[in-house]
């Protein structure tokens, strides 16, 4: 396997670790489940491809662009669909991304299904390592923050975060717009390493993947985004030479991990946590013991009397 | 006891209907500030219906509620339209409460529940977080938020279960860390529902301790519902008792144990509370 083959699979890990970083906080953080990121992705790749093949715009300010567009098709989503309970704001992105591809297969200034060609030739390792590295920064300092753990509690319980004062429709709506901003700049990621994009490449099947690729590293873990879109960008290049039965093993392996790992590969935890495992270990162990002692206390005095 | 001190939570005919159903019905009751207010009646009388019409959580039917002097929910009425603050709001401005049936964030440590809820005392943008560097405004609050937690872990005797999942403690202490969630937020009125329910004997002599320490250390006024009789006879300055969603009296806890309304009511629809309270 040549170092060429191998950077082009780490260039496309980079632009799907966009979405997903995306996606990890709107799914695995704030607990809202999207199937129409490619849609998000999809809007940030026509823009920043516009941008630069159409308009002649250097490469960085129209990626923004297309991170800004899909940021604000995102407000106008969730100011639309996020006072909707869980289940039917999921079902609305469905149907946002179908909405999102239709639109542009039947738009002639963005050449219809053909989609736009002639892109530059932008995205490198270096790129999407920027792009990855500073994005996966941005969120750590998020989640870690006041704004983060609203967000959280949101996915724990909605009702009682709202009791505790957090503007959860105020917090999801950040999440979602945030969200599709990194969805959008993977997008424009995309657009500018194919060098031509169209409407096909942003089927619901994607949106589904990045979904699973949450799931799979385990929701509320960014670590476990980054490894999960590794993990599941590489198989199946891995197994290339297996054809259709690629994608059996693919699934297969999907199923396994979440047999083994119900909460996913980092299960809610994050690299760094795992140093202090040992010791979180123990502190549980102590109050549970703790918590025992004191039941077993307890079920004396209920028998004494 | 405190009383003759300025009205913090007032309802003034309060009705919610939910079908054909009038789960609370003409209800009117005034709370002075400092005081611990007693809510009981028999199961489905209409009390965690009233914490959820207090909580925005419902809106009301008819009638009015004020907290402060201010309305914070009024039902439609001719020639006007009902007035509904969001539960957030209603909390921001210091209405906090605890469940019947436990909510915590299940998945989070003890810590984290109460972490979380401290963030009122602090407000630094979306974006500062994003410079995480000794000295700036980020940091400091964030470091006050984290004494701010501990320092209620400790009050409510949790701090040596701080890294425990929070679903993994019995059930008397999580209600406590429901409690010291809700004081998180600085609240003028505090709801407890049912706080001492599963809790033994000796567990609720604690916590009523503690509710009464609570009440003096934050100038706090407490609302609280439960069917424990020797609590509420013990804890509250005074109490005022639902049936059917209809008021049924209200007075001391002496004035509520002699009305012959109440005794019957107890009596009719569940045996033994009261008198379990006079044992
Ligand atoms: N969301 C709802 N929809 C329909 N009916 C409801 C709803 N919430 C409560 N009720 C009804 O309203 C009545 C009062 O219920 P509520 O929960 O306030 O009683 P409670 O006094 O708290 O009783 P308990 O002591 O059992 O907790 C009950 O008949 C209940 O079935
Ligand atoms: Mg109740």
């Amino acid at each position: 396997m040549s170092w060429y083959y191998i950077e082009g699979i780490l260039i496309q890990c980079g632009y799907v670790l966009m979405v997903v970083l995306g996606l990890s906080l709107l799914t695995g953080f704030a607990g809202l489940f999207s199937f129409g990121h490619a849609g998000f992705m999809a809007i940030g790749a026509y823009m920043a491809a516009i941008g630069t093949a159409k308009w002649g715009l250097p490469f960085f300010p129209a990626l923004l662009m297309g991170g800004a567009a899909a940021g604000v098709v995102g407000a106008g989503l969730g100011s639309m669909t996020l006072n909707l309970k869980g289940d039917y704001f999921c079902i609305a992105t469905l149907g946002f991304g179908e909405a999102v591809r239709l639109i542009l297969e039947n738009w002639e200034y963005v050449g219809g299904a053909r989609g736009v060609s002639g892109i530059p030739w932008e995205t490198n390792l270096n790129s999407v390592l920027i792009a990855c590295v500073v994005g996966t920064l941005a969120l750590m300092a998020l989640i870690r923050s006041r704004h983060g753990r609203n967000i959280i509690a949101i996915r724990e319980d909605e009702l009682a975060a709202q009791m505790s004062g957090i503007n959860t429709f105020r917090y999801k709506m950040i999440a979602l717009i945030i969200s599709a901003v990194y969805a959008g700049i993977g997008g424009g990621l995309l657009a500018h390493y194919m060098t031509y994009i169209q409407p096909k490449m942003f089927q619901m099947v994607k949106s589904t993947e990045y979904t699973i690729i949450v799931i799979f590293g385990g929701m509320g873990s960014v670590t476990g985004s980054i490894i999960g879109t590794l993990i599941l960008t590489f198989l199946p290049e891995m197994l290339r030479s297996l054809d259709n039965w690629r994608l059996v093993i693919y699934g297969l392996a999907v199923i396994f991990i979440m047999v083994i790992r119900p909460r996913g590969l980092m299960g809610g935890m994050e690299l760094s946590d795992i140093f202090r495992l040992p010791a979180r270990r123990r502190a549980a162990r102590m109050a549970a013991e703790r918590i025992k002692s004191m039941e077993d206390a307890g079920a004396g005095k209920e028998a004494q009397r | 006891m405190k009383s003759g001190g300025k009205e913090v939570l007032k309802l003034e005919h309060a009705t919610k209907q939910f079908g054909g159903l009038t789960a609370v019905d003409d209800v009117t009751f005034t709370i002075r500030e400092g005081e611990i207010f007693g809510l009981i009646g028999p199961n489905g009388a209409g009390k965690t219906t009233i914490f959820n019409l207090i909580n925005g959580v419902y809106a009301l039917s008819g009638g009015k509620i004020l907290f402060d002097g201010k309305t914070i929910a009024e039902g439609a009425a001719e020639g006007r339209k009902a007035l509904q603050l969001k539960p957030f709001q209603i909390a921001q401005m210091g209405i906090t409460r605890t469940f019947q049936n436990i909510r915590l964030f299940k998945n989070l440590s003890v810590y984290d529940n109460v972490l979380i809820a401290c963030h009122r005392s602090a407000n630094y943008s979306l974006f500062e977080p994003l410079l995480r560097l000794k000295g700036t405004r980020f940091s400091k609050q964030e470091k006050a938020l984290k004494h701010k937690a501990e320092d209620l872990l400790d009050l409510m005797g949790l701090t040596f279960y701080r890294d425990v999942i929070s679903v993994n403690l019995p059930y008397g202490l999580q209600r406590k860390l429901e409690i010291a969630r809700a004081l998180a937020l600085d609240p003028k009125l505090l709801l407890l529902d049912e706080p001492a329910a599963g809790m033994n004997p000796e567990e609720t002599d604690s916590l009523m301790q503690m509710i009464r320490s609570i009440r003096d250390k934050f100038d706090l006024t407490v609302l609280i519902i439960e069917h424990h009789m020797d609590l509420i006879m013990g804890v509250c300055d005074r109490i005022h008792v639902l049936n059917f969603g209809k008021s049924l009296a209200e007075g001391t806890p002496s004035q509520v144990q002699s009305s012959p309304a109440v005794i019957e009511a107890y009596l009719g629809a569940q045996d033994g509370c009261v008198k379990e309270g006079e044992r």
